[in-house]
């Protein structure tokens, strides 16, 4: 992982450039999704390097890096509570509310 | 990495909860817990995947200044250039195993890790270009297709995308060997001396027989691999030979024979003592690919101590401003 070393100065103590996330669009109205990762010195050196390591084939419109610790992650050993509230309102589903006998589903 | 202070004390149940995920197909994460050995096992196979992908862009590269056309240099560029791709996909997927990919580099370049055994032989014609897509990048599938449904999310992730472009250097591999198979005398047996060259070395790439693999019954039970190594190896074999026929090369092995009950193709006893010698550092070409690397690795100094100095002048211009 990156640290704020990293965020100061584009290189981490060992020499190794910073950790940039990358999201791809694969095209217009699709959602920017995770490709993966590249090392870079700064953001155009980071979008750089996206585009030619993760778009090769046309395979997005759009891309987004993002610094690795910038990124803000939920637990996974947190999951359980922390998506509780989600999970024990069964009335925010559809399959929740009777439909009376006769009418077609809509 | 953060892990929760109750592992020690209650590994054996994580290990449980562990091993009942990817009983019931799920895929595991960075962040999940993972037992160490998973970690470590995972660290080693794609750490080597990776470097197999970055040293395998040496003995094409070799022929890129002499290929005989410049269709056919522009495709062997792009297909050295995507073996970078898939070398820096799999890097990206290691690190979030928690290793770095300076580590990892260095342990390539001073001998400390180990690469598929195929790039150490030498690339000596024109055709074995045509039969390292062929065959090497061929096996390359059929290994990688499986993997796409490794257990590891990151790992199986790189595996997909990595087997759509493969599927373009195999095609490119198998019409430069259709060309030559229709071509002179002198092209048709520079494509059978290549076949008869890249063979068995191709059949070795799947690793020992299940027997011989240490780390076999492990990886197939965390499901790092899906297939054992004699099963991936067979596949190759049924799928290659009709193609060996299609364009009238003759694969070397006088004991392969169609067996119409298994519908496999038999084949001859492979070579196991060369396959360890290789992997061990003593095949053709061991020596001279980690020193381009490393010469690579050196001439490139320059530019990255450049793109480090202008990210600091751009910072510091922006700091001043």
């Amino acid at each position: 992982m990156a640290t704020d070393a990293t965020a100061a100065n584009g290189i981490d103590t060992d020499g190794q450039w910073g950790l940039w996330e990358v999201f791809t669009q694969a095209g217009k109205g699709a959602p920017h999704e995770h490709a993966g990762s590249v090392h870079a010195t700064d953001a155009e050196h980071a979008m750089q390097n996206a585009r030619d390591v993760y778009a090769r084939r046309g395979e997005a419109v759009s891309l987004w890096v993002v610094p690795a610790e910038a990124i803000i992650a939920s637990a996974p050993s947190d999951a359980g509570p922390f998506f509780d509230p989600g999970n024990d309102k069964a009335y925010r589903h559809p399959q929740f509310y009777k439909v009376p006998r006769g009418v077609r589903v809509f | 990495m953060e892990q929760p202070t109750t592992v020690t004390a209650d590994e054996s149940a994580l290990v449980a909860a562990f091993e009942a995920r990817i009983a019931a197909g799920e895929s595991i994460e960075p962040k999940d817990w993972m037992p160490e050995r998973y970690r470590r096992q995972l660290i080693r196979m794609m750490s080597q995947h990776a470097h197999s992908e970055i040293v395998g862009m040496l003995p094409e590269g070799n022929w890129i200044t002499r290929a005989p056309s410049l269709r056919r240099k522009m495709s062997l560029i792009a297909k050295v250039q995507d073996e970078a791709g898939h070398g820096l996909y799999i890097y990206c997927g290691t690190e979030t195993l928690g290793v770095d990919r300076h580590e990892l580099v260095a342990q390539l370049l001073d001998g400390r890790a180990k690469y598929s055994s195929i790039f150490n032989y030498p690339t000596l014609s024109w055709a074995d270009m045509g039969v390292i897509g062929w065959f090497v990048d061929g096996a390359a599938i059929v290994n990688q297709t499986i993997l796409a449904k490794a257990s590891y999310g990151p790992y199986a992730r790189a595996m997909v995308r990595i087997c759509k472009e493969e599927n373009f250097h195999k095609r490119q591999g198998y019409e430069i060997c259709a060309t030559l198979a229709n071509g002179t005398p002198a092209q048709r047996e520079m494509l059978q001396e290549a076949v008869n060259r890249f063979w068995w070395p191709s059949l070795m790439m799947f690793g020992p027989s299940d027997t011989d693999s240490p780390n076999s019954a492990e990886l197939l039970k965390w499901r790092v691999k899906r297939k054992t190594n004699d099963e991936l190896r067979q596949r190759f074999i049924n799928l290659t030979v009709p193609q060996a026929a299609a364009i009238g090369v003759t694969l070397p092995d006088p004991d392969l024979r169609f067996n119409a009950e298994t519908n496999n193709w038999e084949f001859g006893e492979i070579d196991w003592a060369e396959f360890f010698q290789v992997i061990g550092g003593n095949g053709p070409c061991n020596k001279e690919r980690i020193a381009a690397r490393q010469k690579a690795h050196d001439d490139g100094a320059w530019v990255r101590e450049a793109a480090t100095a202008h990210a600091g002048k751009q910072r510091r211009d922006v700091q001043a401003a």
